[in-house]
């Protein structure tokens, strides 16, 4: 029997606030053990939780950048469970009123488009780290405890591993170009559990589903998915039955492995928390986020096709990222040649930050040294290669270009005895070439246009070189 | 002259008139402490600490600066209040070695006005208690007679105020847990309306219903401690932002044309004859005295005792789970694994009480009996919320007696948990309801200890009860006051 795959993922994003969400620690990565927490967050006795609202705000932008409703009314409530790196013994979360229900993110998957429909996105608390060391038994880094979470929830849509995996980088453009999170998978600010189950082709009864817990690489959500597959689909080609368990993942194995069935699963005790009274959320505050909002790649890669003429590639190249997509617009709105920029961008630009630690926003070559250098070509001043490397110079001196190119004495010659002189003498320098040219071999032009170039330092206005060595050569 | 026999104000006149120094105030109440140890009403003398801040409290006095009121004069808290450096033990042998590295807002706003801290009372262990039966560090004796309970779970700081160990102390209500001791010493209890005062640093029993309030020996000094601790506090989210009226000033020596709210179904609950006729004679009083009585509707309250133990047992639960043996307190010495780790230390860290408090919490929590307790009691809290604030439309204070009946004896109730959860059935509707109220005594049973009666305001009200309980203090009486 043919089998349907059906896949549910819960997506945990950490989001990039200040401070953390219920005490004023900073929200940071790789601070020592045990150095970034304080009573609050750490549940110390006494200690009370109050809300950071920067982190609704952040929660709100991603609600509606993904179709949720957003609660006018929402309650954080405690699930209680023991774990050493749950410190008050409780994780505050949401669970009877989210903030955000409902949702949809739209992914297209081999030129066609799906609809992933999402349960809700609410906000909770991060756990800190257990550390397992071979010689101290195992040590607690509370760091991280009360590092804001959102929690995104979607329905059974999925179908593969390839759509899973399309969801999780789509949210993760999202998050990232909401400026909300870092989405660094590495340092762990996107996590998720995957809910997988099989049904056979054309059923639309759900079969047994396992969770694959906490994973947290794009990669292991791909294998973890495709060894759940199979190792059901043996299960039910055997004519046994799946049980519903959740499942621990291991990357070094690469196999699922039980961690705890049904009847062993923990009852969280939810219940409303009396430290933090419930939120209420104004029509005109969710207005004033929704008004600050960018606009997501999508719109902007249709915007880039459509008016600017970029060709697909270059439109989703430049629109993948926000800062990338922001500088872009900038420049288009000092110097309307979206072709020409966005060459610039892709071949020069995002090469020089790459490696660099550097953002667009803040690199020296700004949007009006780029067009000012642009326009520099345009009006025959210099050639596209010295224009290159007139953007590697003042990238690192943070010139002016038209300086930079004065100062380098790059400015292009357009003077035609000047270059006719130069011409002149390579060919006298080189008869053996002159032949060859005679005889027709179309090399010993670009021979000589590049030795020309050469002796120019590539200031000769290229088109005047090639018209001149045609014209004395064939004197 | 024996300087602890002073109220607070007395004793905060003769600083400033400079006939006493804070050190040696100070100093009476430490040597005082020492004598009746057997009373067993701290858990913690904080004697070197104490007399630094007395010292420097004189020197801020004898400058003849402005200085803000409680400079200089000794007071205990109760050990459920953070205290930094000092050990805060909540009364359980989990806590024992717990020094918190933080001060609750409560301690802030007393160390801002150099009031000098004497110690921390015994009490219930976690606050769960009405008899003081129940801490780690043992009974806490009644200072009016030793063979009786001072009540709980405040009981030392009840039993500190009535021995004189201090000017006045602070305790914390969650059901009753200041009011209830007040009335078996004798004394003045109140408890604020939820969110007057900052729970931030007060260690958790039941967070809806926690509040921090003094214990006194008269009305005026009930009122000078509340305008110190009581304000909202940007750590604690349950605080209420509102413009506090001056405690000190709400005194105008009259109660004509007070309304007073009578509700049968509330006096009938149970109460014993001699402290009905004490209830009765004070209701009597009042109306004297130019009050109106108002018969007001109270049909459901008779829930508020099961509401009480569903809801605050299911945030104990919660709260106290952090108690693990993890990362502070008892670790339980020979575990094989994690869960062991958790249950032995558990075990031996918590006091029966407590455990049963959580284990009735876990279960009205779990999944399956959820909706039909913990969901039930919330509808019911509500349901008896309304009724206050409909009874407040029509009347300013409501009477009842603070307790069913006078203290009982060590021992007594010990075996019937239940007998000994009814004691608070007085004072419970007030924590569910959220409002304040105030204990004052009114009389004296069979057995010679004290009758209290509470008066109850609506929400924020704590000026009209101030008032009304000065005017009781000061002019009425009965035999043998």
């Amino acid at each position: 029997m043919k089998y349907q795959t059906v896949i549910g993922l819960e997506i945990h994003a950490e989001l990039c606030t200040e401070s953390k969400v219920f005490c004023s620690c900073k929200n940071g990565f790789g601070f020592s053990p045990n150095t970034n927490c304080c009573p609050v967050c750490t549940g110390l006795p006494g200690a009370l939780p109050v809300l950071n609202s920067k982190v609704y705000e952040y929660a709100i932008k991603a609600g509606l950048s993904m179709g949720s409703k957003i609660s006018k009314y929402s309650v954080f409530e405690r699930k209680n469970y023991f774990y050493p790196d749950l410190p008050k013994a409780y994780q505050i979360s949401q669970l009877e009123y989210p903030l955000c229900i409902g949702g949809h993110i739209e992914l297209e998957l081999n030129g066609v488009t799906k609809i992933i429909r999402l349960n809700r996105i609410h906000v909770e608390e991060d756990a800190g780290k257990l550390i397992h060391s071979e010689n101290k038994g195992s040590l607690i880094d509370f760091n991280r405890c009360s590092v804001p979470l959102i929690e995104m929830v979607t329905e059974p849509d999925l179908r593969s591993a390839q759509e899973a995996v399309a969801l999780l980088e789509k949210i993760r453009q999202i998050l990232v170009y909401l400026g909300i999170s870092t989405g660094k998978m590495e340092q762990g600010a996107m996590r998720c559990d995957v809910n997988v189950s099989l049904m056979p082709e054309g059923s639309s009864v759900y079969g047994t589903r396992t969770e694959l817990k906490n994973i947290s690489s794009f990669r292991s959500v791909f294998a973890g998915i495709e060894y759940e597959v199979k190792r059901q689909t043996d299960i039910l080609e055997k004519g046994g039955k799946v049980i519903q368990e959740t499942r621990r993942w291991s990357d070094e194995k690469m196999q699922s492995f039980a961690m705890r069935n049904k009847e062993e699963s923990q009852s969280y005790r939810y219940f409303p928390d009396p430290d933090l009274l419930p939120i209420t959320v104004t029509p005109e505050y969710v207005q004033s986020i929704m008004a600050k909002l960018p606009r997501l790649p999508e719109q902007r890669i249709k915007q880039y096709v459509t008016e600017y003429n970029l060709p697909i590639y270059d439109a989703t190249l430049i629109a993948s990222e926000r800062e990338t997509a922001e500088y872009f617009e900038d420049c288009l709105a000092l110097y309307n040649k979206p072709k020409e920029i966005s060459n610039f961008i892709m071949s020069d630009i995002l090469r020089l930050i790459k490696g660099q630690n550097q953002s667009l926003k803040n690199i020296p070559v700004n949007p009006k040294k780029l067009t000012d250098l642009l326009k520099m070509v345009s009006d025959g001043k210099v050639n596209v290669t010295v224009a290159k490397t007139v953007l590697e110079e003042i990238w690192k001196t943070d010139e002016d270009p038209e300086k930079a190119v004065v100062r380098m004495g790059l400015m292009q010659v357009n003077d035609m005895a000047e270059i006719e002189k130069i011409v002149r003498e390579i060919i006298a320098q080189n008869p053996q070439a002159v032949e060859e040219f005679k005889a027709g071999k179309s090399k010993a032009l670009a021979f000589f246009v590049g030795q020309i170039m050469k002796a120019t330092k590539g200031k000769a206005n290229p088109q005047i070189v090639n018209e001149l060595v045609i014209k004395l050569i064939n004197i | 002259m024996d300087y602890t026999l002073l109220t607070l104000l007395e004793a905060s006149k003769l600083l400033k008139d400079r006939k006493v120094t804070s050190v040696e105030l100070t100093k009476s109440f430490l040597q005082k402490i020492e004598q009746t140890k057997k009373l067993n009403t701290l858990i913690t003398i904080c004697k070197a600490d104490a007399l630094a801040t007395a010292e420097k409290a004189d020197k801020i006095i004898q400058s003849g600066v402005a200085y803000p009121a409680l400079t200089g004069l000794p007071i205990i808290i109760k050990d459920n209040i953070s205290t930094k450096g000092v050990r805060t033990t909540c009364g359980s042998k989990f806590l024992k070695n717990y020094i918190p590295p933080y001060n609750a807002t409560v301690v802030e706003k007393l160390n801002a006005q150099n009031a000098v801290l004497l110690g921390k009372a015994n009490m219930d262990e976690f606050a769960m208690g009405g008899s003081n039966e129940h801490s780690a560090y043992g009974n806490v004796l009644n200072p009016l007679n030793n063979e009786y309970v001072p009540g709980g779970s405040s009981g030392g700081s009840a039993s500190a105020v009535g021995a004189n160990l201090c000017l006045a102390s602070l305790g914390s209500d969650t059901g009753g847990s200041i009011r209830q001791p007040a009335a078996y010493c004798g004394l003045i209890g109140l408890k604020p309306t939820y969110g007057l005062v900052s729970r931030f640093g007060l260690v958790a029993f039941a967070s809806s219903l926690d509040q921090i309030g003094p214990l006194t020996k008269t009305v005026k000094d009930s009122a000078l401690l509340l305008s110190v601790i009581a304000g909202s506090d940007e750590k604690d989210s349950t605080s209420e932002k509102f413009k506090l009226p001056d405690y000190n000033k709400c005194f105008t020596d009259s109660i004509r044309g007070l309304k007073v709210g009578i509700s049968k179904e509330y006096l009938n609950l149970f109460m014993s004859d001699e402290t009905k006729v004490s209830v009765n004679s004070v209701i009597e009083f009042l109306k004297q005295h130019g009050a109106t009585l108002v018969d007001i509707n109270l049909k459901n309250i008779d829930l508020s005792l099961s509401v009480y133990y569903v809801v605050a047992c299911a945030e104990a639960a919660s709260n106290l789970s952090r108690f693990d043996g993890v990362k502070y307190g008892v670790r339980a010495k020979d575990y094989k694994n994690l869960s062991e780790l958790y249950f032995k230390s558990r075990t031996q860290g918590f006091g029966e009480e407590v455990k049963r408090r959580i284990m009735l919490g876990n279960f009205v929590l779990s999944s399956g009996y959820f909706d039909a307790y913990y969901k039930r009691a919330k509808k019911a809290q509500q349901a008896i919320k309304c009724e206050f604030e409909k009874a407040f439309n029509i009347c300013d204070v409501i009477i009842s007696p603070t307790t069913p009946s006078t203290a009982f004896k060590f021992g007594e109730k010990t075996d019937n948990p239940v007998e000994m959860y009814a004691a608070d059935v007085y004072t419970v509707p007030v924590n569910i309801a959220e409002l304040p109220a105030i204990s004052i005594p009114c009389g004296k049973g069979q057995n010679n200890m004290p009758i209290g009666i509470q008066l109850i305001g609506k929400k924020f009200s704590e000026c009209t009860l101030l008032n009304t309980a000065d005017y009781i203090e000061k002019h009425y009486s009965w035999e043998g006051k």
